[in-house]
């Protein structure tokens, strides 16, 4: 036990020292805040161009409808201006002119001018302004001719959007709130989680057996420990310094969200809210709809509240522990098994492919968890792990969870024994290409 | 008196039978060589003895006890097939190859400055492995086999890949730590060294044991009882004198001495022969040939081969 603790320690500092690493558990949040923060931040940083668009308008219409929006300006400017800035746009004062024809009423066209391509925002936002005031000057005369004042009102009162909630019957006749929404992105986030740690250290722990067979120092070392405490500290170690890195990542992704925030003074934060609510407005929706926001917030931290925490919790470590030993052990003895890389590949991919796939049915899992693709995967114990975990949001029947983790268990633990017993035969073996019948062989060699 | 044993070892791998019933007696404080062709499965018997295998038949005891994985810390043990981390420090590693060993890592510095010291290594203790050349790992690769002070030490082929003043620098060691009490097995091809060093040998071949002993014991069974004596005199008293028991392999006749090659067939001794000599001519020097160990290997590999093909057909 003493000498497996050294080896755990020893291959967790010397991969926790390494540059590699360090470069890795620091780059990889900077990279994904960056992929957050910088439009975020180049969003804000466009609105605060000062824009000055000379308005010529030949309608009469929109004479002091357009006021300014963020920073752009309205300035309306007479016929002979108007000619003028035509023939010559590098006018310095103006950064856009904008032309409304007389009949825009009929044709619903207008033409903006400008000498620099004109930011997408500013036309819509252009488009948006001029939509609003023919409406409403249109709706004004719709109701004036129906000589009902209070149309608006009555037109407004005929908005209507309906919301379906999904419930669930439990067995005992209890309806539960659920919602796919928030279930299919929890199944498809752990899901994903343990593909990438399991596909990441696993293999880590292959390239670290390989080293210790190239470098032959394996057989010095197995002289002092046996073939599976050198396993069980390699694969220990390897997860730990997963672990050591994830754990990393939340810190730095916690105060990085700290820093966002308060970088994003509230001004900015309010216009990043206001053009997020502008899009939504573009989009279609009333601003009546604006309302149901806040209820839409109360049920999804309902729906949240009311996914099994517990048994996700459980399932959770279960599938990531066992998942990750199983295939540790198996690539650890691939490992053993193979003398150079082109070897790898080849003895590799039988066992990453039904990771591959698990991932790839994952989102076919996430929508439909109860169909026969979710049932099988979710049984199957090489896909277990991703895909029963995947399911356990949508709370599956216990007998399936039961006997997906019982599988699990069993070839986990049949796996271990098989990887040891490759192992020890293979990290002895030197420049012979293993076949996968040379491998059921080694299953029969005594110690 | 006997440090350890191997007591009817089997070890088959699928279908090749690696060792057949082979055992082995290796006394205390002795330099013990284990010989034999490629692949008669010297490495196999090294890996059993070490706990790195376990045999599928048979038993090892040490000093009388049958062996636990807890003797492994009083073994030392130099693979054939040897090598370092190379991206860790060489001080570092040794360390740790120590500790594995069942040092605590107070004991393992106190006696890796001792070896260091020794080698003249002290000033590399901070380098990586890949920063050395290769006679300088294989000088670390042999601290790290000595340095948790095993009382069995054993090398597989420890001469092959080390250059000639490695080679020699492993040798003195090798003596030095019998003197203070270790007992030493190695396997090598090399029967110079054999002659040099070993106290006893085992021979090995086909997966079988074939020949085993002291050293001197061994080339005694196997000399041929030739002898190569140089006289004044006429060759052909000499040709009188000895009876038909003799046979004459080699003469040759000079200005100053004379000098005949011959072997008996049956056990007349030494003594004897030399009286019946003298009646004959002036004797110069009388000298009973003994076979080296490399006469000794080559013959006995082949008597072993020769009677198997017979056994078989």
């Amino acid at each position: 036990m003493n000498k497996t603790w050294l080896i755990l320690k020893r291959e967790y500092l010397i991969r926790v020292k390494k540059k590699s690493f360090i470069v890795t558990t620091l780059l990889v949040p900077l990279f994904f805040a960056a992929l957050m923060f910088v439009p975020m931040w180049l969003a804000t940083r466009d609105d605060k161009q000062e824009r000055i668009i000379a308005v010529y308008d030949e309608s009469t219409l929109f004479y002091d409808q357009l006021g300014q929006e963020g920073f752009t300006k309205y300035h309306f400017i007479e016929q002979e201006k108007f000619n003028a800035l035509k023939s010559d746009l590098n006018d310095e004062e103006f950064y856009a002119v904008l032309y409304i024809p007389g009949n825009i009423y009929t044709v619903n066209k207008a033409e903006l001018l400008s000498k620099k391509q004109v930011p997408i925002d500013l036309a819509e936002q252009i488009e948006r302004k001029l939509s609003q005031v023919i409406e409403t000057d249109k709706r004004r005369k719709v109701i004036e001719e129906s000589q009902m004042p209070d149309l608006e009102q009555k037109l407004a009162g005929t908005k209507t959007k309906v919301s379906v909630s999904t419930l669930k019957v439990t067995e005992t006749g209890e309806q539960k709130k659920s919602s796919s929404m928030v279930a299919f992105f929890a199944s498809y986030l752990m899901g994903f989680i343990i593909y990438f740690f399991v596909f990441m250290y696993g293999s880590m722990v292959m390239r670290s057996v390989m080293e210790e067979k190239k470098n032959r120092i394996v057989e010095v070392i197995v002289s002092s420990v046996k073939p599976y405490q050198l396993m069980a500290g390699k694969i220990v170690g390897t997860a730990l310094v997963g672990l050591t890195q994830v754990a990393i990542w939340i810190v730095i992704g916690v105060a990085v969200m700290g820093v966002v925030q308060n970088f994003l003074s509230p001004e900015t934060a309010q216009q990043v809210g206001q053009s997020v609510m502008e899009s939504q407005q573009q989009m279609g929706q009333a601003p009546a709809a604006m309302a149901t926001e806040g209820n839409q917030m109360a049920e999804i931290m309902e729906n949240i509240a009311n996914l099994n925490i517990p048994l996700i919790i459980f399932g959770f470590v279960f599938y990531f522990l066992l998942g990750y030993l199983l295939y540790s052990s198996l690539l650890g003895a691939v490992g053993a098994a193979v003398d150079n890389d082109e070897d790898v590949q080849q003895m590799i991919f039988p066992i990453t492919f039904p990771l591959i796939l698990a991932i790839i049915m994952l989102v076919a899992i996430s929508r439909n968890p109860e169909g026969s693709l979710a049932f099988w995967a979710s049984i199957i114990p090489l896909t277990s792990p991703v895909c029963m975990l995947a399911r356990l949001p949508f709370s599956p029947p216990a007998w399936e969870i039961a006997l997906s983790m019982l599988l699990l268990l069993a070839t986990t633990v049949g796996a271990i024994w098989a990887g040891a017993k490759i192992y020890r035969t293979g990290i002895l073996m030197y420049g012979k290409k293993v076949t996968f019948k040379e491998l059921a062989k080694w299953l029969t060699y005594k110690g | 008196m006997e440090f350890f044993t191997t007591q009817g070892i089997h070890k088959v791998y699928g279908s090749t039978h690696a060792l057949n019933d082979v055992s082995i007696t290796v006394p205390k404080g002795s330099i013990f060589g284990l010989l034999g062709p490629n692949g008669a499965g010297k490495t196999t018997l090294i890996r059993i003895i070490n706990q790195i295998t376990a045999p599928d038949q048979g038993e090892v005891f040490l000093e009388g006890h049958r062996m636990t994985s807890e003797d492994v810390s009083k073994i030392g043990y130099l693979p054939e097939e040897r090598g370092l981390y190379t991206k860790m420090k060489i001080g570092e590693q040794a360390l740790y190859l120590a500790q594995l060993k069942g040092m605590t890592r107070h004991q393992a510095m106190d006696s890796l400055k001792y070896w260091f010291k020794k080698f003249d290594i002290t000033t590399w203790w901070d380098k990586k492995v890949e920063e050395l050349s290769k006679g300088m790992q294989q000088k670390v690769q042999f601290i790290t086999t000595v340095v948790h002070n095993p009382r069995l030490l054993i090398f597989d082929e420890p001469f092959s890949g080390f250059d000639p003043i490695n080679a020699n620098l492993i040798k003195q060691e090798i003596l030095e730590l019998r003197d203070k009490g270790a007992t030493i097995l190695f396997s090598t091809h090399n029967m110079g060294t054999v002659e040099d060093l070993c106290d006893h040998i085992a021979l090995i071949n086909k997966s079988r044991k074939i020949l085993d002993g002291p050293v001197q014991e061994v080339k005694e069974n196997y000399k041929s009882n030739i002898f190569e004596i140089s006289y004044k005199g006429d060759f052909n008293q000499i040709q009188q004198v000895l009876d038909q028991n003799f046979s004459i392999l080699e003469h040759k006749e000079s200005l100053r001495e004379n000098f005949i090659r011959i072997q008996h067939t049956d056990g007349t001794g030494n003594n004897e022969l030399i009286r019946v000599l003298l009646g004959a001519a002036e004797i110069r020097s009388f000298r009973e040939v003994i076979p080296s160990m490399n006469d000794v290997f080559i013959k006995a590999v082949e008597n072993y081969n020769a009677q198997n093909a017979v056994n078989t057909k």
